[in-house]
């Protein structure tokens, strides 16, 4: 065992459902964790300060920014990627609205975006326009401009619930 | 050019909502982003960067850093001496610093070494000696200051460049009018911002060929600039754009970092990666350029205009960049909304030691655009016009040349105005200019304004008789469509037009196509994701290769069935007889019909646009095979004891000629809503002039980009005005559309509480003051008093196709002694 | 552990501000201890009528979605609504929330560039380039609870291997950017104790760019108790945002105590907070402005206590 190695540490945490065990520099945030030791390079990286929100995964069910905590704080605990958010080749309902509503344009953002607004509709099933932007005020979008983020969210959010709901005509083809 | 691909068949593909072709991989994290890719062996990569605004390099000194256990390699300028940039006028760039640095931000070193970590530490350990040099800060003082230059090239001291045009007789025009009217604005410079930094790795194989993947959008210029400074032949240099995770302009250079991963991969033989760091992105910037402008413009009564003299000085930083042709693009286009019969447009660009400026979304359109509309809104209040009615009574013709030579075609303006006005309620909003009159409370205001833009400038940035967009389409005999095409997807989804369209075209499933684009080896040439081209280039390139390959396959099959060529259509993946659809194959087995008779099946489709009618000296900026359109109308809502402006909603009309996919529309337009709303509202790229110009604050914090929180409500109206020279006539709307929303706030803010602000962005200080000046009895306007007094050269003098001109410049005249 | 590590040791709770500190190097602690897993640290207790005592670790997310601290403490829910982001609130203490470091534009920026303008008193340099002539650090208090702690009388509970002691909140900010805390590194922060919800009101005004991320630029905390007939008996004004610590008016809040709360006093209050407001050039926005708005936001924070 060479030197860093030995320094590595080591933990065991449930990650997408599978319990996993890695080994890493003690120093790393979990954003470097996944993305260099797990090699799950769906969640990105903005600024890695904590001011973008482009880093997002769920811990605990909770959206936090994984460039400003420590892998080892992961240790035993759930940790859901956007690698994690499709089940089986199904996408997730708000999966499939973004990708209906071209609420992912350049992309990047979007896994951050994806499991902030799980976070929300796990807590509210049935949210107002307001309450999806208060939640997904801790994420930066420079190509939407959000407006079909918000109708993607507002799509899921029915579908979840059970309800048939069509894609909105004004969101596809704009005002007549 | 066939103006309609689809030989006048219902579109099945085309206008339709349809998900992108890489909707799903975006949706779950499998996109791959160039930093994303791990290479065995793989090395990281950290430059240097000078701490000094501008100084001469006096020592570098590497030996501990090259000592620290981990480093590989480490090289400097005098290991990459060939200098490059974008335009062929300005290749002023070093990859890492010769003799002097120009700017808190210039690579002077780079470390290769085994993680980041050591990169980081052996950065710092390299010892940089620096003579500093007295900084040019500001507009004001490159044209006051000479010495010392930022560079030993330009027009004069710290002058980059000079323009001075004139069309027609302006003083003549300004005799004409009823009102001259001359106001000055300030538009300061912002960033693109992108959510990715960006990042590079590069290999060399060991037959000596070079790739690199880079998050770029002009894989070709990056292709030309490596070949030129590493001295590879081009044909060992593989360029790969990954896709872009957000681009605004910002990723259309060729940066030093793609030049120094690809040195570190020659000297090392191991691949090498960088990813920049945030603050590195607001040092490569390339973003809009503050601009100074003065507009002087004579109207008649009813507010047509005679003639415009609009100048402009642009801040472009310690490079070229693009920024010839941003300071082009500053005159160029204030002729193609409304009629504008004389015209005179004078620029400056200067450099300072600031990073460089460049294209963001809109091109040195967006300043001009806002000092146009928001005069006009002044000027309307001066003749008693409504403001739309005065916009509405003067448009440009469509199918027509302007003065200054450039040819509209289709004009889809006037009916973005009737939309938002009537989507907006303006006449129960807006009462006249009487403040005694309002219908809106005091506070809450609306305001209008127009714009225009290309899709795709009419030549390319450097010289050349060859297409600016090729489309290769390989078709195999399982059915399958495979279409190779240098264009790069920043997000727009450039990737799936090239499938809807083919679809379209050869009557099967979008999905049914395998989409291969931006690698240099694999796909032919298209110039890149800028300018607003891609569409309507590659798009129209498409067509050509999709109806070629569609007359193999009904060459085939009207044999196979014994019927003419002319009666073969195809749709829902068959090919068939349209006097008797039962009869017909299916798409796969017409394929094997054209095999069998033709050979392997591989079409090509290339785009030139057509030429202009601009044959002057300056000419080749502004030129586009079409325009789009657009109109905005905001409603704001301004508190007077803060000064704090609320856009509450926009009603956003665009004229995107023919949507090829309305909802990938819509999200252009909504997210140019946003960008332009960040512009005028809050987002400035500032530097602390009394402390070594460093930027105020590179950061995702201090760099204010609204959040979901500040972003308005968007009403978004499409009008289809089919362009001839568009594929399908779609014309484009990545860019267009942000340009009328930093004016039409600034006039909803006048009409809410009465201060102009003639500086963007309006923060509330600026509100507040310009509304205590009012109080006081002052003129209530924020916004800058002069500009500088520059030398001008003499105008060069073209005569406007009304005076019969030909579209050359007239000869100087001589001087008899 | 923190005695192992010596000075070169540092609690972090939710890492929100020491992290991004650390990778620009601004604090460069060895060794790091999470709190985050005491349970003691992690809890609410207590109600209303007794007082309620918060634990140092509880996230800011935990003390928004709270049903009785909604009830009985909204300006405490209030406040700690308006910090940052909700994925920061997710990670985010109270505690850290209370000791968040001083933030000035010349040192909220990473080694290069702090090196660029040759450092500045608060790390690695020795001039203060908001105000070159003074020996001390300008950085803002920046954090949005104090300011609101401060005003209603919180109390703050810290350990160390010494024993405990408690603190008025008050009393536990320093106006220095640099040393800012009256607190030894190796004390640890337990608890928030609230003073019983028996009569008063209390509000948060916040100022800055954008409704989420950013950081106060101005803060104004206002709280008043008020007598049976509808007088004010106490009051207390506190600014954030604009000094090393929390300023607090006194000659603000005495100009309410006394009398109703009406529009005449209100001014009357904002006109002092305004007079007392100096803020300097080292955050968003230009500091004239935000003296400006130190008149409008107490407007707003007293108008807001009106019933």
């Amino acid at each position: 065992m060479s030197e860093s190695e030995k320094n590595k540490a080591h933990i065991k945490f449930f990650l997408n459902g599978e319990e996993t065990e890695v080994a890493f520099a003690p120093h790393k945030t979990l954003l470097e964790v996944l993305r260099e030791d797990l090699g799950l390079t769906g969640t990105k990286h903005g600024c890695e300060l904590g001011e973008c929100g482009t880093c997002t995964v769920l811990v605990d069910g909770r959206s936090i920014l994984s460039c400003l905590m420590l892998g080892l704080d992961a240790e035993e605990r759930e940790v859901t990627t956007i690698e994690g958010m499709a089940e089986a080749g199904e996408l997730h309902p708000l999966q499939d609205a973004f990708a209906d509503l071209g609420a992912a344009q350049c992309g990047y953002c979007s896994p951050g975006f994806l499991l902030a607004a799980k976070e929300l509709l796990e807590k509210h099933p049935k949210p107002d326009r307001e309450l999806i932007k208060e939640a997904l005020s801790g994420n930066l979008c420079r190509c939407t401009g959000y407006i079909k983020i918000y109708e993607a969210v507002e799509v899921a959010a029915a579908r979840l619930r059970g309800e048939e709901m069509e894609l909105p005509r004004e969101s596809l083809y704009g005002c007549e | 050019m066939t103006k309609n691909g689809n030989n006048g068949k219902p579109l099945k593909v085309v206008g339709k909502p349809f998900r992108k072709v890489d909707a799903r991989a975006k949706c779950t994290g499998q996109t791959r982003f160039a930093d994303d890719i791990v290479l065995p062996r793989m090395l990281y990569c950290k430059m240097l960067r000078s701490h000094e605004p501008h100084a001469l390099i006096k020592k570098i000194d590497a030996k501990k850093a090259l000592a620290l256990p981990g480093v590989v390699a480490i090289i400097t300028g005098s290991d990459l001496p060939i200098p490059y940039g974008i335009l062929p006028v300005s290749q002023d760039e070093h990859a890492l610093c010769i003799e002097k640095v120009r700017f808190v931000g210039d690579p002077v070193a780079a470390v290769a070494a085994l993680d980041e970590d050591i990169a980081f530490e052996a950065m710092n350990l390299i010892e940089v000696e620096y003579e500093p040099l007295n900084t040019i800060s500001s507009i004001d003082e490159a044209v006051m200051i000479d010495e010392p230059r930022i560079h030993n090239y330009g027009d004069s001291g710290n002058i980059h460049k000079k323009i001075s045009l004139e069309f027609g007789d302006v003083e003549a025009g300004f005799a004409e009018a009823d009102l001259v009217r001359e106001d000055t604005f300030f538009y300061e410079g912002n960033t693109h911002l992108p959510l990715e930094q960006h990042a590079a790795v590069a290999h060399f194989d060991p037959d000596g060929k070079l790739t690199l993947w880079s998050s770029t959008q002009t894989p070709h210029y990056v292709h030309r600039a490596l070949a030129r400074v590493l001295e590879l032949p081009a044909s060992h240099i593989r360029v790969i754009a990954t896709p872009n995770g957000g681009g605004f302009g910002g990723k259309s250079d060729p940066f030093n970092h793609e030049v120094v991963v690809s040195k570190l991969a020659m000297l090392t033989g191991r691949p090498v990666k960088v990813t920049l760091t945030r603050e590195e992105v607001f040092y490569c910037h390339r973003g809009r350029h503050p601009v100074l402008m003065q507009v002087k413009t004579g109207v008649k009564k009813d507010g047509a205009i005679t003639a415009m003299h609009f100048k402009s000085f642009l801040d472009g930083g310690a490079y070229g960049s693009y920024g010839v042709a941003s300071t082009f693009y500053t005159g160029a286009l204030q002729t193609v909304t409304y009629e504008v019969p004389r015209y005179k447009f004078q620029g400056v660009r200067c450099f300072t030691n600031k990073p460089p400026c460049g294209p963001k979304r809109g091109h040195g359109t967006p300043q001009p655009r806002y000092g146009l509309e928001v005069q006009l809104d002044k000027i309307a209040e001066q003749l008693g016009l409504d403001p739309i009615e005065i916009r509405r009574n003067h448009l440009v013709k469509p199918f027509s040349v302007t003065a200054n030579y450039l040819r509209i075609g289709s004009m889809g303006l006037g009916a973005c105005l009737d939309k938002i006005a009537v989507g907006a309620g303006w006449r129960n909003k807006f009462s006249g200019w009487d403040p005694d009159k309002r219908k809106l409370p005091y506070g809450k205001g609306i305001g209008v304004a127009c714009s225009s833009y290309i899709c795709g400038a009419g030549l390319p940035i450097y010289w050349n008789n060859m297409p600016q967009s090729g489309v290769q389409l390989r078709l195999d005999r399982q059915g399958g469509v495979c279409v190779m095409c240098g264009s790069t997807d920043i997000g727009q989804g450039s990737d799936s037009i090239l499938a809807y369209i083919v679809a379209e075209v050869l009557g099967i499933d979008p999905f049914d196509i395998r989409v291969v684009t931006a690698d240099t080896d694999l796909t032919p040439v298209d110039l890149g994701s800028y300018s607003s081209r891609v569409t309507l280039m590659s798009g129209n390139a498409a067509i050509q290769a999709a109806e070629r390959a569609r007359e193999l396959l009904a060459i085939a099959v009207a044999e196979r069935l014994g019927v003419p060529i002319e009666n073969i259509s195809l749709a829902e993946r068959r090919v068939f007889d349209v006097e008797n659809p039962e009869a017909g194959v299916t798409f796969a087995e017409a394929v094997v019909l054209a095999e069998s008779k033709f050979g392997t099946i591989g079409t090509v489709g290339s785009y030139s646009p057509p030429p202009s009618p601009g044959k002057y000296k300056g000419s080749g900026v502004g030129p586009s095979p079409a325009y789009s359109y657009s109109a905005a109308i905001a409603e704001v809502d301004v508190d007077p004891a803060t000064g704090i402006v609320v856009v509450e909603r926009i009603w956003i009309a665009h004229d995107v000629g023919q949507s090829i996919n309305p909802v990938l529309v819509m999200g252009q337009v909504e997210g140019s809503v946003y960008m332009g709303l960040g512009e005028i509202l809050m987002e400035e790229m500032a530097y602390r002039a009394n402390r070594n110009v460093v930027h105020k604050f590179p950061s995702m914090l201090e760099y204010k980009s609204p959040t979901t929180l500040e972003m308005c409500d968007v009403k978004t109206y499409l009008i289809e005005d089919a362009d001839p020279n568009g594929p399908f006539g779609a014309k484009e709307v990545g860019q267009g559309p942000l340009l009328p929303v930093p004016p039409a706030v600034a006039n909803a803010v006048y009409n809410a509480v009465g201060v102009r602000i003639d500086e963007v962005p309006i923060t509330p200080e600026k509100v507040l003051k310009a509304l205590r000046e009012k109080a006081k009895g002052r003129s209530g306007r924020y916004g800058p008093e002069s500009v500088p007094e520059v030398s001008w050269p003499e105008p060069l003098k073209v005569l406007t196709p009304a005076e019969g001109g030909d579209g050359r410049e007239l000869p100087h005249v001589a001087v008899h002694s | 552990m923190m005695g192992d590590a010596g000075p070169e040791g540092q609690f972090v709770a939710g890492g929100t501000d020491l992290y991004p500190n650390m990778k620009r190097r601004q604090q460069t602690p060895r060794t790091v201890i999470s709190v985050m897993r005491l349970p003691e640290l992690n809890q609410i207790s207590g109600d209303g009528k007794t007082g309620t005592r918060i634990g140092a670790s509880v996230t800011l997310t935990d003390i928004c979605e709270h049903s009785q601290l909604k009830r009985e403490y909204p300006a405490v829910v209030a406040t700690a609504k308006l910090i940052s982001t909700p994925l920061l609130r997710n990670m985010g203490t109270i505690g850290g929330n209370l000791l968040l470091d001083t933030r000035c534009n010349y040192y909220d920026q990473n080694y290069e560039w702090r090196k660029g303008i040759n450092f500045c008193l608060k790390k690695d340099g020795d001039v203060c380039w908001v105000a070159p002539g003074s020996s001390k650090c300008w950085a803002v208090q920046s954090s949005d609870l104090a300011p609101l702690l401060v005003a209603l009388g919180a109390r703050i509970r810290l350990a160390s291997t010494l024993g405990e002691r408690v603190v008025d909140a008050g009393g536990f900010y320093n106006d220095d950017g640099i040393d800012y805390l009256h607190k030894r590194p190796d004390e640890l922060l337990v608890d928030i104790q609230l003073p019983p919800a028996n009569g008063w009101r209390a509000s948060y005004r916040k100022l800055r760019r954008r409704g989420a991320f950013d950081f106060p630029v101005l803060g104004v905390a206002a709280w008043a108790k008020f007598d049976a007939m509808g007088t004010v008996a106490e009051a207390k004004l506190v600014l954030g945002g604009i000094a090393p610590s929390p300023i607090e008016v006194e000659e603000a809040a005495q100009t309410l105590i006394g009398r109703r709360l009406d529009e005449e006093q209100i001014q009357a209050a904002a006109e002092k907070t305004y007079i007392k407001a100096r803020p300097l050039d080292n955050t968003d926005f230009v500091m004239n402005w935000r003296k400006q708005m130190t008149r409008e936001y107490t407007l707003r924070a007293l108008r807001d206590l009106q019933v």
